[in-house]
This record gives C-alpha cells, sequence and structure tokens, in this order.
C-alpha cells in the first residue's frame, strides 16, 4: 500500500515537470503554428541557470531558505532568452514553410545544448540542499522527500495559472482570438506581434520553471532537454497539439504509464511511450482533446 | 513520334549527363590524389548523400516532411551487425542483400502507418516511430549493445575477391571501399533519376503542389505516397548498411532524433527542390560536420549557426543558390 502511494506521487511529480514543459510547447504552437523542437533545451537551460545560482548564492552563504526565491528566478531567465529568441529568429519564419521553421528550432538545438557546455562545462550541475533543507515524511513505513510534494503543488499552481490566465483575463482573450485567426485578430487591433511574444514568454517561463524545479531533486546534466523533448512531444502528441487540457491528462498518463513501467517492464519502458503516441496518432490525430489542425 | 522520342530523351539527359559525368570523372581520380583520410571522408560524405537523396524523395518531390529518417539509416546499420555477429556474414554482397529487403519490409509497415498523415503530424508520426526502434537499441542490451552499440568488421567485397584481414588491411579497405562506395552512388542517382522523371514520379509531384486537383486526375494519393516512403526508407537503409563497414561500429547515435535532424539539415543545405541538391549538400554536409568537429568543441554551436544562418539568407541552397547566380551571370553578359 505505501509503495502503491510513493509509487503515485512520483508519478505526479513527473506529471508536474512535464505539465510544465508540455504546456509551454502546446502553447506556442497553439498561438503561432510552430512546432519549437528547441522547446527541451529551454527546459535545460533552466534547470543549469537555476542549479548555478543556487550554488553561487550558497557559496555567498544566503540562508537556505531564501535559496527558494531563485526557483522563479532562473525561469525568468529562460524568458529573457525567449524574448530575443522569438523577434530575432522565429518572426521572420511564421510565413515560411514548415520545414524551414523546424530547421531554424533544429538549430537552435545545436546551439543552445553548446551554449550549455560553453558557460557551465560538460559537468553535471547539482542542487540538493534545496531537496535537503526539507524534511523527509514517513508514509507508512517509508520515507518520502518533502520536496516533491513541493514539486507537485507548483505543477498544480501552474496549471491552474495558466487556465486563469488563458480563460479568465483579457490578455487570455487576445491569446485565444490570435490563435484562432491571426489576420482577423490583427484587423481588429490586436498587436499579434506583442501577443507572440507575450505567449513565447510564457512558454519559455513553464518550461524554465519546470527545468528550475527539477534540478533540487536530479542533477542538471548535458542533453537532458533533447530527452525531454521527445516525452514532451509524446505529452501533446497524447493530448492534443495545442490543447491546455490534452498537455494535462497526457502529462498524466506519459508520468503513470512511465513509473508502471520502470516497475514492472523497464526495457521496453519508452518504446511503449512511442508506441502510444503513435497509436493516439492514427486513431484521433489531433489528440485526445485537441481541436482541428 | 518515333523519331521525337530519341531526340526528347536525349534532351532530357544531356544537361544532366553534361555536368554529371565531368563530376564522376573526379570522383574516380581523386583518391589517387589526396590520402587515406581524404578519400575515407568522402566515402563518409557518399554515404551521407545517399541518405540525402532517400530522404529527398520524400520532401522534395512529395511533400512530406520526415523527422524519423535515422530510423532507417539506423535499421541498415544495424540489420548488418546482427548479420556479421549472429550469423557470421562477412560478404557486402550479402549484407546488401539482405539489407534491402529488410528495410523495404520494414519502411512498407512504418509508412503505411505515417502516410494516414501530413504537415506537422507526418513529421511527429515518423519522429515518434523512429524513437520506438531508438529506446529499443538503447535498452534491449543483451541484443543491441546498448550505448557501446556493435562492432562490425571489415567485410569482403565483391563475393569474397577483396579480402582486407591482416595486417595492413586498413588503408587497402579504405580504398576499395571508396569505390564500391561510389558505385553504389551512382547506381542510387541514376534509379533515382529514373524514379523522379518517370510517370510515377511526375504524380508524386502533381501530389505535392496539389493534392486535390491530383485526386480528381484519378492518382490514388496514399498508395503512391506509401510507395514514396517505401523507396525512400528503402534507400535511406542503403546509406546505413553502406556506413556501418566504414564506421566499423554503429550506435544508437545513429537511430537518435538529433541525426534524423542532421538528414533534413544536409538535404536543405544542397537545397531540396533540385535533383543534385541533397547529393552535393550530403557531401557538404559531412565536409562541414568533421571540419567543425575537429576544429572546435563547440561544433554542435557552429553546425546551429550555419544552419539558422542558411535558412534565412540562402532558402534554395548551395544548388539554388548556384543556378541563381549562373542565371544572373547569362543575364548580365546578354545585357
Amino acid at each position: 500500500m505505501a509503495i502503491l502511494i510513493i509509487q503515485t506521487l512520483n508519478s505526479l511529480f513527473y506529471a508536474s515537470v512535464l505539465f510544465l514543459i508540455a504546456a509551454g510547447l502546446s502553447l506556442i504552437f497553439g498561438v503561432m503554428r510552430i512546432v519549437n523542437l528547441a522547446h527541451g533545451n529551454f527546459y535545460g537551460v533552466g534547470a543549469f541557470v537555476t542549479a548555478w545560482l543556487i550554488g553561487v548564492a550558497i557559496a555567498l552563504g544566503v540562508p537556505t531558505p531564501w535559496l527558494f526565491l531563485l526557483l522563479p528566478v532562473g525561469a525568468a531567465a529562460v524568458v529573457l532568452i525567449g524574448i530575443v529568441i522569438e523577434p530575432l529568429l522565429l518572426r521572420p519564419i511564421y510565413r515560411r514553410a514548415e520545414e524551414y521553421q523546424l530547421l531554424v528550432t533544429f538549430g537552435l538545438v545545436l546551439i543552445l545544448e553548446d551554449l550549455i557546455k560553453l558557460i557551465w562545462g560538460g559537468l553535471p550541475l547539482t542542487a540538493d540542499t534545496l531537496m535537503d533543507a526539507l524534511p523527509s515524511i514517513p508514509i507508512g513505513g517509508l520515507i518520502y522527500p518533502g520536496y516533491n510534494l513541493v514539486v507537485i503543488g507548483i505543477g498544480v499552481v501552474a496549471a491552474l495559472a495558466l487556465w486563469m490566465v488563458i480563460y479568465r483575463t483579457k490578455f487570455g482573450v487576445m491569446l485565444r482570438a490570435t490563435s484562432q485567426d491571426r489576420r482577423m485578430a490583427s484587423a481588429l487591433g490586436l498587436d499579434v506581434g506583442r501577443v507572440y511574444v507575450l505567449a513565447f514568454a510564457i512558454g519559455c517561463f513553464m518550461a524554465g520553471l519546470g527545468g528550475a524545479i527539477i534540478v533540487p531533486s536530479q542533477a542538471a546534466v548535458l542533453g537532458m532537454g533533447i530527452d525531454a523533448l521527445v516525452l514532451a512531444f509524446v505529452v501533446v502528441v497524447i493530448g492534443g497539439l495545442g490543447s491546455l487540457k490534452g498537455a494535462l491528462v497526457g502529462a498524466l498518463i506519459v508520468s503513470f504509464v512511465r513509473t508502471a513501467g520502470v516497475q514492472f517492464f523497464p526495457e521496453i519502458e519508452l518504446a511503449v511511450l512511442y508506441l502510444i503516441a503513435a497509436v493516439v496518432l492514427l486513431v484521433k490525430p489531433t489528440g485526445l482533446f485537441g481541436s482541428t489542425a | 513520334m518515333t523519331a521525337a522520342a530519341p531526340s526528347s530523351l536525349l534532351r532530357t539527359l544531356a544537361p544532366p549527363a553534361a555536368i554529371g559525368l565531368p563530376v564522376l570523372a573526379l570522383l574516380i581520380v581523386l583518391p589517387q590524389v589526396i590520402g587515406v583520410y581524404q578519400t575515407q571522408l568522402l566515402a563518409y560524405g557518399l554515404v551521407m548523400a545517399v541518405a540525402a537523396l532517400g530522404f529527398n524523395l520524400l520532401l522534395g518531390y512529395t511533400g512530406l516532411l520526415s523527422f524519423g529518417h535515422s530510423a532507417y539509416f539506423g535499421l541498415g546499420a544495424y540489420t548488418v551487425a546482427f548479420l556479421a555477429r549472429d550469423l557470421g556474414i562477412h560478404s557486402m554482397e550479402l549484407y546488401i542483400l539482405i539489407g534491402l529487403p529488410v528495410s523495404a519490409l520494414v519502411s512498407a509497415l512504418l509508412g503505411y502507418v505515417c502516410v494516414r498523415h501530413t504537415r506537422i503530424f507526418f513529421g511527429i508520426l515518423t519522429l515518434a516511430l523512429s524513437q520506438v526502434l531508438w529506446s529499443l537499441a538503447l535498452k534491449l542490451f543483451w541484443v543491441t549493445g546498448g550505448t557501446d552499440g556493435l562492432r562490425v568488421p571489415r567485410p569482403t567485397l565483391l563475393a569474397g575477391t577483396l579480402n582486407f584481414a591482416g595486417s595492413g588491411g586498413y588503408p587497402r579497405f579504405i580504398n576499395s571501399y571508396y569505390y564500391y562506395c561510389l558505385a553504389v552512388f551512382v547506381i542510387c542517382v541514376i534509379v533515382m533519376w529514373v524514379i523522379v522523371h518517370s510517370p510515377f514520379g511526375k504524380a508524386l509531384q502533381a501530389i505535392r503542389d496539389n493534392e486535390t486537383r491530383a485526386r480528381f486526375l484519378g492518382l490514388r494519393v496514399r498508395r503512391f505516397r506509401w510507395i514514396a516512403f517505401l523507396i525512400s526508407g528503402t534507400v535511406t537503409a542503403l546509406a546505413g548498411i553502406l556506413w556501418v563497414p566504414l564506421n566499423g561500429l554503429t550506435t544508437p547515435e545513429v537511430l537518435y532524433w538529433p541525426f534524423s535532424g542532421e538528414i533534413v539539415f544536409a538535404t536543405i543545405l544542397g537545397g531540396f527542390r533540385t535533383f543534385a541538391g541533397p547529393l552535393v549538400g550530403g557531401i557538404a554536409f559531412n565536409y562541414i560536420k568533421t571540419y567543425a568537429v575537429a576544429s572546435t568543441e563547440y561544433w554542435q554551436l557552429l553546425l546551429g549557426v550555419v544552419l539558422v544562418v542558411m535558412v534565412m539568407t540562402l532558402p534554395s541552397g548551395i544548388v539554388g543558390a548556384v543556378s541563381t547566380l549562373a542565371a544572373k551571370l547569362r543575364r548580365k553578359r546578354e545585357a
């Protein structure tokens, strides 16, 4: 029983991080109709920046509770990168064919991957001080790290906040209008360029936050972004590209299948996930919650 | 009509032959001038060109962007590795003879699934399926060697008449194997040229340009896409088959999605709107990557910048840019 609870919590922990990455990917596709292959790298950059900041803060003698404030700062650093990239590299190619869009973001994958190596070297960066700062919780004779519950909490809050922004604010209306009909939105006087930058910034923040909150429990390593992207793809394919609810349900499905897979069929755990994605694409190409493409 | 047919055939064949034959002559002579290392590099380039050539039947001629062609390259490579390890086969001809039907079968299966979609969903579906193969190669380590991959010893060529065992075999192997790759390369180019200029190839281009109209003309769109996928996957797998003896080792890297990105990169670098684009792109990409890796630890950064700058400023690729330039010069001379 205790094992079951712990595995459920583990799944929710992964689901939180995956949702943060996939929701950003989905939002950016929904609004700009661009599949951002570099989105996983934003997650990687978030992890490295946060781990580095925490390391610097510890060296400066900042008391541990304050270190938690650095998590959103790491995510904000990714936003800074995003608002440079969008107008500079993506805006010129919105009207171009899909192959060029994919190639530019693939170029970004290569660039960001090596920039991380250039800045922080090839060694893993850890920030486990945060993990150790929180007490462990006894669950039926086993202990569970309290930090993981914080991550689950952040995932829930992020999902709610994103839902509020998209469905309950004026900006959300502008976002949805632009996503449905860019030219009509523009004709009605919306500053589409600004909506694009903001949507891209939100997507970057989510991915960066995903990296920031995972780094206290797992070291930031090279290639983590490339690995994460494929999983995020699986999530949005299952849930439906461009759908917030889809990203949430997809993240839950992928996380629970993964946890079960690691337990019962570790050799084909990844293959099963990709197969699920392929089957969903075949049966319902727009995903479980996607609208028409 | 009977009199016109040969002359029209001549007219379609003359310009590519005028460029192709001197290039072929150059490719034949070059290894006698350059060293073993450069010959090996050029052989890698030819392999990449074959992979891009196969890929471009889908992108350039059918209008489908596959982001999972690493699957077919890796499929060819691993098939050879299994044949060498489990069946003790060391003949290059047998590798090709067994590898091609296996690749065609898997391409047909995966292609049947993928061509139900177009545009971005086709890309994601090909990517997802290629990652199934990648994760299997990575995780089933007692079959595939996991991240260590599988070693493949130097095979014999031409039904065992050329053997490269023993000391000093390496330079001899590279020299012979280069010409082997060149021969396969030439055959692939000719076959692909015939395919894209056949009624079947014209049908693919019609589908690419206007799917609805092609359907109204009575073309069975999905069936044509499926056959194109099959040919494309098989040719790219042939590149994987050729690559393994050259590399001596195959690892899951060649199945991972960034390698699919490299195939797309090479094709667009050369220019996917022309027949020669992927050929030039494959060889050029191989040089760029090799020298980037050799000159800096941050070669990915360099490649990424090249890619982004190229898409922004040179979208028609090397071949497109050269032919535009040639047209401009011609007009200036006439003016």
